[in-house]
């Protein structure tokens, strides 16, 4: 859709100066082949730089022991090299805990962003393809649930779970995270483009059953939009925090980002050690997954960010 | 629940529209939006009802749960604490939102124009950010503006300097700006340039066969042909403004002293119910920032979609 190989247009010609005749065009530079601005360039490089310091200061500050975090300079290395020993010490500091809670973010992203993915393609499918009596209540009460302030539903909700007995219990974590209204909203409309109506037709004449239809014809037309929605309930998962944090009470059930604020936090209480250095490698060890995963994927988020766009 | 009776199939004329959904059996369709409206029922209809009736009552220590009707609402009408918290989210919005969103506009101009070196490194390093927890990104920031060991205190030290203290009660605002600032342009920005790839490029041509300089292409033909991610993107904003909690809730661990417990209006709803137990208040100012988020949200939609459009 968008980062695909340019497309060649028949009338693209070499833009070299002084090589053979000039065909028509006087002017070297159109609207596909615009010039080169160095200042324009420039200034998106400032931003660039602002977004990437951070994240260099990070991963320089990973190498660094807890005395040298205090004693060097913060955008450059000190003098020794601490990585391999602080990962050591991250993965291994209270008997493995980080690990412990890897697993449990990994748990929740399976289950809660898998899910969420699952209930929106259904949704949205359904939404866009078919009429049936309540289609334009779910309409509205699903768009008025996006300006609901997640964290107004979060002390209620957690009122709710723990008078069912859920707190404290992976399923208060999983269960919210299964309802993504931009989810929902991003499948609608692209199924409403990506199915053509005669295609159900012609699979209902041929005797396909709703479900098969469904299955074997629509889902690998929905695949792009999957991908984007999927991309998106996974981040959202995996960087929750609030919710987390009101309904976790056992720090075995902790996913990463309240465990890393809770070693944080230990510096601050009486006795507890500080151990800024493993909160810090713990941190480029959260992101990096997700990281991979963003250079990897990026062509979908364009392309699935476009299909919800306005288009009259 | 509705009282539309859909026309039985045979009887819908058979117009070739592509876009026409099916009418099949009427209840079809639930079979598919069906489990995403319960579990939708669930966390989000039953919180909300749950709420509602929370805000009406109040636990009292002489005959427990009475009913106080909109004793709740008068109260918070009357909270100094409460309009204190609401009164820095209105600032924080009304000066990072436009920073922000300005910023984004900028890059996503500036990369869609096709004049930069280096296009697609910049697209995904500025968006890279995105992937970063706000726990990270708050602890990141955090250790940076720290004057003992952050940059700021390197920088200090090596200029013989002082500059001011970022999480001191005066600034931390600013720099909570920062944070949410650094962790979404590049979100916002994505949004922009998806948008602006859809237009249709035979515009630009016709543009320029009509004279009209760069300037003129971005106010009259690029701004208006995005204004719907325009509007989603400040709608999105606003409603991450007053949500505000992760980033204020994450440093006050680093700077007791400028973040009290009602900093934000969520702070206060969060600190009202995990450490005062004062659940029916909580749940009341919930639904205050709940309804006026959604009032706001909603007149910016109405105004952003009207406008000439």
């Amino acid at each position: 859709m968008t980062t695909t190989a340019p497309a060649t247009t028949p009338a693209a010609r070499p833009a070299r100066p002084g090589r053979g005749p000039r065909l028509r065009t006087p002017r070297r530079h159109s609207v596909d082949r615009p010039r080169r601005s160095g200042l324009l360039t420039v200034l998106t490089a400032l931003v660039c730089l602002y977004s990437l310091v951070p994240l260099a200061w990070l991963l320089i500050n990973a190498t660094k022991s807890q005395g040298d975090l205090f004693t060097s300079f913060g955008l450059w290395f000190s003098g020794s090299l601490h990585l391999v020993q602080n990962v050591a010490d991250t993965l291994t500091y209270d008997d493995g805990i980080f690990v412990r809670w890897l697993a449990n973010t990994l748990l929740y992203v399976v289950a809660g962003a898998g899910g969420a993915t699952l209930l929106a393609v259904l949704g949205g499918y359904g939404l866009a393809k078919f009429t049936f009596p309540g289609k334009r209540a779910v309409f509205a009460v699903v768009i008025g649930a996006v300006a609901v302030p997640g964290t107004a539903l979060a002390v209620p909700t957690f009122l709710m779970f723990s008078r069912m007995g859920l707190t404290n219990t992976p399923w208060a974590v999983i269960i919210p995270s299964l309802i993504s209204p931009f989810g929902l909203y991003l499948m609608w409309t692209f199924a409403a483009e990506a199915i053509p109506t005669e295609l159900l037709e012609a699979a209902r004449v041929d005797g396909a059953g709703e479900a098969r239809t469904f299955a074997q014809i629509c889902l690998p037309l929905l695949a792009p939009g999957i991908v984007t929605v999927l991309l998106f309930t996974m981040v959202a998962t995996w960087n929750n925090y609030f919710l987390p944090l009101i309904m976790l009470k056992d720090p075995d059930w902790y996913p990463l980002t309240v465990g890393l604020n809770a070693w944080n936090a230990q510096a601050a209480t009486a006795g507890g050690e500080a151990i800024f250095n493993l909160v810090i490698t713990g941190s480029v060890l959260t992101i990096l997954p997700l990281v991979v995963a963003f250079l990897f994927l990026q062509r979908y988020w364009q392309s699935g960010l476009a299909s919800g766009s306005v288009k009259e | 629940m509705t009282q539309t009776v859909p026309l039985p199939a045979a009887a819908a004329p058979a117009r070739a529209a592509r876009r026409r959904p099916v009418r099949r059996g009427r209840w079809t369709g639930w079979g598919f939006v069906g489990p995403f409206m319960a579990v939708f029922a669930l966390v989000f209809l039953a919180p909300i009802a749950y709420s509602l009736y929370l805000s009406l009552f109040r636990q009292q220590l002489v005959g427990g749960n009475a009913f106080v009707g909109l004793e709740n609402y008068r109260r918070a009408f009357a909270d100094p604490q409460f309009w204190s918290a609401f009164g820095r989210v209105s600032l924080f919005l009304a000066v990072q939102v436009p920073i922000m969103l300005g910023i984004a506009l900028l890059v996503a101009l500036a990369i869609d124009s096709g004049r930069l070196y280096g296009t697609s490194f910049f697209r995904i390093s500025i968006f890279l950010p995105y992937a970063v927890p706000a726990v990270v990104a708050t602890l990141m920031w955090g250790f940076m503006y720290g004057t003992r060991f952050g940059l700021v205190g390197n920088l200090n030290d090596a200029l013989g300097i002082s500059l001011p203290n970022p999480l001191s009660p005066d600034l931390v605002l600013a720099s909570i700006g920062n944070i949410v600032t650094w962790e979404f342009v590049g979100y916002n920005m994505l949004i922009f340039y998806s948008a602006l790839r859809v237009v249709p490029r035979s515009l630009y041509e016709a543009a320029e066969i009509d004279g009209a300089g760069q300037w003129r292409v971005v106010t009259a033909i690029k701004l208006p042909a995005i204004r719907g991610a325009l509007v989603i993107a400040t709608i999105f904003s606003i409603i991450g403004s007053f949500q505000l909690f992760n980033e204020p809730s994450i440093l006050q661990k680093l700077a007791p002293n400028a973040i009290t417990t009602h900093f934000t209006p969520n702070l206060y709803a969060y600190s009202l119910s995990f450490s005062g137990q004062q659940y029916n208040y909580s749940a009341t100012v919930a639904i205050i920032m709940g309804v006026i988020t959604m009032v706001i949200a909603y007149v910016v939609q109405l105004r952003g979609m009207r406008k000439g459009a």
